[in-house]
């Protein structure tokens, strides 16, 4: 039932999808697969944070890895685009799997701190292996669009097609499993670890699951990125990514599928928007290109001082009735008790 | 044996420096919980008012004395502004605020002086120092900057142990609604700390500036290993900040002479990671496992 009903929606949002890259024009095309490359990696996060309840500032190292398994294969091998994006998004899931071996350690601060610097380091590989990684420059990334659709056909319409299907398949996947058995078993563990172990429940083994699969979707995401921007380059994966993908998963309303989409859509419209509006104001370059950085920031914190709960949070409430799955995940991110208190409490 | 001495010494000196954005980030997370994100976009932007004093005075004392007293004011001000509102709002919520910070930060100083590099001046000779016919691989500058952090660490654990106000800090810290019930105004301790970790920050950025230059994004790199180093000692811990920091400035000073300049990320990662597999909570932490 659930089933049939996230695949009505993806359809209709398939529709949709349709209709607006054959009217729109190619830049506009563009930017709809921006988000959709977007939207898989911040889906895989806000599940991950939302459900789980374990934080990774570190998801733009494994788009990086999606990024340039999809180099490496399209330019060696020539595999057949979804075989690159489905190895992309498996290999992406391994290296989830070693972080998140680490990670079940791991618990906020110190969890967020290890994924930091996860991000930060990683990307240092390509300029190491410059050989292989092509290193600052890159690897190109190019595709072509397959025959049966002419030789008129606008590239970046097939590209906002490929990106929104993948977007759309993970988006089904993710909220299937949310509604599964395995889904459950993360909101358990997340919601009191002591509780879920005695309901035998394997806490360390969720939670490495969990890892796994938003790195699978944010290689898929890193796979479908780099496919758009036509390069895999350590300047596309920065620190600056993985935060990005962060405050959408936030913003967008933690743990929420759809909120993924908002929070997407305000990673790659806000800055253009506020730029575009910038620059038709003549102010000059050097302000014109910070507004869009400033604005950003003033967003970020005017949602979460307004929209405590996120957009799609927000929206809920206006829509009514709050439903359970909309709250519970914000009720298990309580700020956990000064780890002074624990002390005491192991002394006494 | 001389490169070896040359970057020990340059490595603790730089250890300093993440050793004063830990202690700042300590601070903060004593007192709220919340991991300040904006550290290092704070002393960017204090240190480029330094800039433009020194600028228009020509006298680096007072950029110095200026750059301090606007991480006060600048820490205390955005506490009370939009920290207040999500201190007791979900976790993630206070992290996106401060994120929001840092980005809004970097914007304005961006509008405000540009994207290009600006260089800062030291405060001290930038010369290796010798003893005899062997280079030591620091300056006076660099000694200035390791005692400058040395003294505030000092300071403020002195603050911390000695006075009423560092007594209320403390308490405010280790139970708020206890500290609370015994007249100590929980809210101005918070922003106290705010305020003294803004200090300590801009601290941070005016001695590691001359090094970097300056510009919007100069500090992203040192914040990511000051908040390393700060998880390395433990969060709780000033103590832990300087050793994290010291151990962190080593680890990367060895990895990025010895092995080139690309391995500095990777070797900090695994030093983390390496310490966060032994334990979970850092090194200074109060407990070692965590609490079942």
């Amino acid at each position: 039932m659930t089933l049939a009903r996230h695949v009505g929606l993806a359809l209709l949002g398939a529709v949709v999808l349709f209709v607006l890259t054959v009217k729109l024009d190619p830049f506009r095309d563009f930017q709809i697969a921006e988000v959709a490359a977007y939207v898989a990696a911040v889906a895989g996060l806000t599940v991950l944070i939302g459900q789980s309840g374990q934080v990774s500032i570190g998801n733009g190292a494994f788009m990086a890895i999606g990024a340039y398994v999809t180099a490496l294969l399209l330019l060696h091998l020539q595999w057949p685009l979804e075989a690159v994006f489905a190895a992309g998004a498996a290999a992406a899931a391994v290296a989830g799997g070693i972080v998140g071996v680490a990670a079940a350690r791991l618990r906020g601060p110190y969890l967020a701190g290890a994924t930091l610097m996860l991000a930060v380091a990683l990307p240092s590989l390509a300029d190491k292996y410059s050989g292989t990684l092509g290193g600052d420059q890159g690897l190109p990334v190019t595709i072509t669009t397959p025959p049966w659709l002419g030789v008129t056909f606008p590239p970046t319409r097939w590209l906002a097609w490929i990106c929104c299907a993948a977007a759309l398949i993970t988006l089904i996947l993710l909220a299937n499993l949310g509604h599964s058995r395995i889904g459950r078993s993360w909101r358990a563990v997340r919601d009191n670890e002591v509780a879920a172990s005695l309901a035998g429940l394997h806490v360390g083994r969720m939670q490495i699951l969990a890892f796994v699969m938003s790195a699978a979707c944010a290689g898929l995401g890193g796979a479908l990125l780099a496919t758009v921007q036509a390069i895999a380059s350590p300047g596309a994966f920065t620190l600056t990514l993985s935060i990005g993908l962060l405050t959408a998963a936030i913003i967008g309303g933690l743990g929420s599928l759809i909120g993924s989409i908002w929070g997407s859509l305000i990673l790659v419209f806000l800055p253009t928007y506020a730029q575009n509006v910038a620059t038709s104001h003549g102010l000059s370059s050097s302000i014109s290109s910070n507004v869009p950085i400033a604005i950003y920031g003033v967003v970020l914190i005017l949602v979460m001082l307004l929209f405590p709960a996120g957009i799609q949070g927000a929206i809920r409430r206006l829509l009514g009735p709050v439903t359970p799955a909309a709250t519970a995940p914000l009720n298990a991110l309580r700020r956990q008790a000064p780890a002074s208190e624990h002390q005491k409490e192991g002394i006494k | 044996m001389q490169e070896f001495l040359e970057f020990t010494l340059g490595g603790l000196a730089f250890g300093m420096i993440y050793a004063a954005i830990a202690l700042s980030l300590v601070l903060i997370w004593r007192g709220t919980r919340i991991l300040n994100y904006s550290q290092g976009g704070m002393a960017m932007f204090t240190t480029f008012v330094a800039y433009s004093v020194i600028q228009h005075t020509g006298n680096y004392w007072l950029g110095f004395a200026t750059a301090l007293a606007s991480g006060l004011v600048l820490g205390a001000v955005l506490e009370r502004t939009v920290i207040r509102p999500v201190e007791n709002k979900p976790p993630m919520n206070a992290v996106i605020v401060t994120i929001g910070l840092l980005v809004l930060l970097e914007g304005v100083a961006g509008m405000i002086y540009g994207g290009q590099f600006k260089s800062f001046p030291p405060a001290f000779s930038v010369t290796g120092l010798k003893i005899g016919n062997t280079a030591l691989g620091i300056s006076a500058n660099d000694l200035f900057t390791a005692g400058a952090v040395l003294v505030a660490a000092l300071l403020l654990a002195a603050l911390f142990q000695f006075t009423s106000v560092g007594l209320r800090l403390r308490a405010s810290a280790f139970n708020a609604s206890v500290a609370q019930l015994l007249g100590v105004r929980v809210g101005r301790m918070l922003t106290l700390g705010w305020a003294l970790a803004g200090l300590i920050g801009a601290l941070a950025g005016v001695l590691v500036t001359p090094q970097t230059f300056l510009y919007p994004n100069s500090m992203d790199a040192i914040f990511v290993l000051g908040f390393t180093a700060a998880v390395i000692g433990g969060l709780e811990s000033p103590v832990g900040s300087v050793a994290g920091g010291l151990l962190l400035g080593l680890v990367t000073s060895y990895a990025g002479g010895y092995l080139g300049s690309s391995l500095v990320d990777l070797f900090g990662l695994a030093v983390l990671v390496l310490v966060l597999m032994v334990r979970p909570a850092g090194l200074f932490s109060p407990s070692a496992t965590r609490q079942v």
